[in-house]
């Protein structure tokens, strides 16, 4: 029986993480390497690296951790943010990513999806939806619009409509953020996570609200997600990864506790 | 030395990272000395069926492969490199290396979970492996351990080949084959420290029989 997976979410801008991490103690506050490591051997499932690095040329910093991540975890782990073209998407997995994860540039040019399938397998291709919840209407009937840019640019297209389409052009993944849930540690959008885990046949991620190990178990279990990201409440030390999937475990959630 | 099968089918660089944290010796390669040489190959792979037999036929390395393999070298298949050496592949019926008897199917879409929902197509995660009898890869691997996959089809092997078997709709071969020739459809190099473990057990088979 396939396990629930507990995804921590890593933001590295510049090589860096931009957040420190506060319960990591005698390792360097900052290293993306390090914390990533750490995470390894606490039992998380995968790992997601989001960039957040605003220009090109830093780009080569990037590639670099991605190399010694990949030296030193023996997980899966992907990475996102400004991946634009094919060639961010080859330099990225040869650098040693499992996956890679398409947002923005995929909303303004899909067929970047079949064309990343196509070259290197639906298996490593994510999706990244950034969704906000709007009045339902004849464009998006749903009532959840796809935004771009962090979330501050809407872009008039249906999240479930986007959703199947992603899909059908090959996405082995999608990691659906809620831009509303996102920050308020009041838990996932259960309502968005379900409607469109029913509707795709692909993994659903559950990204946004995680506040509580039982927010957790809603995303899997009412929210129907393969997955669920976290990162504040284990980035300051609230929670561990460990008692997180201890919690799933009770509260009757197949999840990998040997590691 | 272990040999990385190179026939240009998905990223090998994976394993060979696994070997190195491990402190295995390996190298990449479709040099015919070299697999020759080697105490032991491992025969990776992500990707569909058909190219990966196009690229094996048209550099020759079926044969190779097939000789080596006859000459008692050990050898580890993983993924498509497991789905591969069985007779054929779904995949847009593709005749496959014929190792071991046996077909690789796709996941049924109508197959459904535990709680009655369509199961995801691919399989990808964390998922179980009961083993059917004892396998010298597992020794000292915790009989709990989760492994990751990620793939559409599945082996499919004559059932005297069958030694462990995963859960996902249905009950299918997750680990298949005999003593030094194995297959695996989890990545071991991805699978933690239970992965790791797998890899070594195989080193360590392959050191001892270059030594008996």
């Amino acid at each position: 029986m396939l396990s629930k997976r507990v995804i921590p979410c890593l933001d590295v801008r510049d090589g860096k993480l931009t957040k420190g991490v506060k319960f990591l103690g005698n390792v360097e506050i900052g290293d993306p390497v390090e914390t990533a490591k750490l995470y390894y051997e606490e039992g998380a499932d995968e790992i997601v690296f989001y960039d957040i690095t605003a220009s090109s040329e830093d780009r080569g910093i990037l590639l670099r951790v991605v190399e010694k991540v990949a030296e030193t975890i023996f997980i899966p782990f992907s990475v996102g943010g400004g991946i634009a073209s094919l060639e961010d998407m080859r330099s990225v997995l040869l650098a040693g990513a499992e996956k890679v994860s398409v947002n923005s540039a995929a909303v303004k040019n899909p067929h970047i999806i079949a064309q990343g399938a196509e070259a290197f397998g639906s298996q490593c291709m994510v999706v990244g939806m950034d969704v906000l919840r709007v009045d339902k209407s004849q464009a998006v009937p749903s009532g959840y619009e796809i935004v771009i840019h962090g979330g501050r640019k809407r872009m008039g297209l249906d999240a479930l409509k986007w959703a199947q389409e992603v899909e059908s052009l090959g996405a082995g993944e999608i990691c659906l953020n809620s831009i509303d849930a996102d920050g308020t540690r009041e838990g996932y959008e259960l309502d968005l996570t379900g409607l469109i885990a029913r509707n795709v046949r692909i993994p659903v991620i559950a990204s946004g609200g995680a506040g509580s190990p039982e927010h957790m178990v809603q995303a899997v279990t009412a929210g129907r997600a393969s997955a669920a990201l976290i990162a504040s409440i284990v980035h300051y030390g609230e929670y561990t990864i460990a008692g997180i999937k201890e919690y799933m475990h009770h509260a009757g959630v197949k999840v990998r506790r040997t590691w | 030395m272990i040999a990385i099968l190179n026939y240009r089918a998905g990223n090998l660089t994976s394993v060979k990272r696994a070997l190195d944290h491990e402190n295995i010796p390996s190298q990449i390669t479709d040099e015919p000395g070299v697999l020759k040489q080697a105490l032991g190959i491992i025969f990776p792979g992500v990707g569909a069926a058909g190219s990966a037999m196009r690229n094996l036929q048209t550099s020759r390395l079926d044969h190779v492969l097939k000789a080596l393999i006859a000459s008692g070298k050990p050898m580890l298949g993983i993924c498509l490199g497991c789905q591969i050496i069985l007779t054929e592949s779904m995949e847009n019926s593709t005749q496959t290396l014929d190792i071991f008897p046996g077909i690789s199917r796709r996941f049924d879409p109508d197959l459904r979970d535990e709680a009655g929902n369509p199961i995801n197509i691919p399989h990808m995660g964390w998922n179980s492996v009961f083993l059917h009898r004892e396998c010298v890869l597992f020794r000292n691997v915790p009989e709990n351990a989760e492994f990751y996959f990620v793939h559409s089809f599945y082996p499919d092997p004559d059932p005297a080949y069958v030694m462990g078997t995963t859960h996902y709709g249905l009950d299918f071969c997750s680990v298949f084959g005999r003593q030094g020739l194995w297959a695996l459809q989890f990545h071991p190099e991805k699978s933690g420290r239970p992965g790791l473990k797998i890899l070594n057990n195989f080193y360590r088979y392959c050191l001892e029989q270059s030594h008996a």
